[in-house]
């Protein structure tokens, strides 16, 4: 049987290495998607509306991959199911 | 765990219906959208289109304004750059169907982009911090795929666009219509929900005046998500209609030999309607 300090030490250090990971690799993954698109916009400026439409739209793709690891976090942080078999 | 910001305050009771602070701020959101619209629309005065309007006219109107009555008032400007912007954002993605779209994705977007700057005024928190705002809204543009596919395309042809590439696919397309509901109803809420929780943080953290920062970059945030929730609802809705209508194009191409020829039909019919009309209303001034 794990106890609570245990549990909680070991759900925070998760969430922490958790968060780290989901924010920097859509980090890196937002760089390229910009860079590209730069590339793109240097190459052919008279096509900047579809471009940053398009950019806007993959960013926001990408950046849903960051808020969903944020969201499972909190809920690690803040509503952890499996507190309650612990409490029992 | 109360000043978690997870927590949304229940304001009242009504006969076992929690009604929460978030309905209490959507419908304030939803008088104050009212409230311009008739306010907005009381103060609209007719103008003919420009196809309509000959050579003689436009010297009429100018001499109109010189005289001093303006032709439009400042708050008719106002709402006609705001239903341009959003018409022009449509047509960028949906050409042929902006008349259709601009009432759903416009109103999408003034509700949301409202709902979401709503946090900044002290006291309120913005419904879309609410998962259940947020889902409802996902919900929403989930049944209008459905619904402008059906009506501009029909049953058939609508239904057939699940087995579009091969019949193999159709489970993905399936599954792709749930997780894109979930996903599009999840990227508002998290981002709202996390601009609070870092300002009440920060608040606790570092003190008074210290979140003026992160509610700057509340600001930008609002704008960002307000436009990608309707420009992704824009896409999902036009990619239900137009999926069907590229082959439709792509049979055009193959009756006529010349590519374009299809294309170069529309501007020249147009071009010469509008001589037409020029001439009637040169007709008609004489």
């Amino acid at each position: 049987m794990v106890d609570i300090a245990t549990f909680v030490t070991t759900s925070t250090v998760a969430a922490i290495i958790g968060i780290s990971l989901g924010v920097a690799l859509p980090a890196i993954a937002m760089g390229m998607a910009i860079s590209r698109a730069l590339d793109a916009l240097a190459r052919q400026p008279e096509a900047e509306s579809a471009i940053m439409r398009t950019l806007f739209i993959g960013l926001a793709m990408i950046e849903s991959l960051a808020i969903y690891v944020l969201v499972i976090v909190l809920i690690v942080l803040f509503r952890n199911p499996l507190m309650e078999y612990l409490v029992q | 765990m109360q000043s978690s910001g997870l927590d949304i305050g229940i304001f009242f009771e009504f006969v076992g219906i929690q009604i929460t602070n978030t309905v209490i701020t959507t419908w304030g959101i939803m008088l104050f959208l009212g409230l311009c619209a008739w306010l907005a629309k009381r103060a609209l005065t007719p103008t003919k289109p420009p196809s309509q309007l000959g050579s003689s006219r436009q010297v009429k109107v100018a001499t109109d304004a010189f005289t001093g009555q303006p032709p439009q008032s400042t708050l008719q400007t106002i709402v006609e750059a705001i239903v341009t912007a959003i018409q022009s954002a449509i047509a960028s993605v949906a050409p042929q169907h902006v008349k259709e779209l601009t009432p759903f994705i416009g109103s999408l977007w003034l509700f949301i982009l409202c709902a979401n700057l709503v946090g900044l005024i002290p006291g309120l928190h913005s419904p879309t911090r609410d998962f259940s705002a947020t889902a409802a809204l996902a919900i929403l543009v989930f049944l209008s795929v459905h619904w402008f596919g059906v009506r501009i395309l029909g049953w058939k042809a609508y239904l057939k666009h699940y087995l579009s590439p091969s019949p193999l696919l159709l489970p993905f397309n399936l599954i792709s219509e749930v997780s894109r509901t979930i996903a599009l109803s999840v990227r508002l809420f998290g981002n709202m929900m996390s601009l609070e929780m870092t300002a009440l943080l920060i608040l606790m953290v570092a003190g008074f005046l210290a979140p003026v920062p992160i509610l700057m970059l509340h600001i930008i945030e609002a704008l960002v998500q307000a436009y990608i929730f309707g420009i992704l609802a824009l896409v999902y809705i036009a990619g239900g209609i137009q999926s069907h209508q590229l082959k439709q194009g792509k049979k055009i191409k193959t009756a006529q030999p010349q590519p374009q020829a299809a294309q170069q039909t529309q501007p020249s019919n147009a071009s010469q309607q509008a001589k037409f009309t020029h001439k009637i209303t040169q007709s008609s001034s004489e």
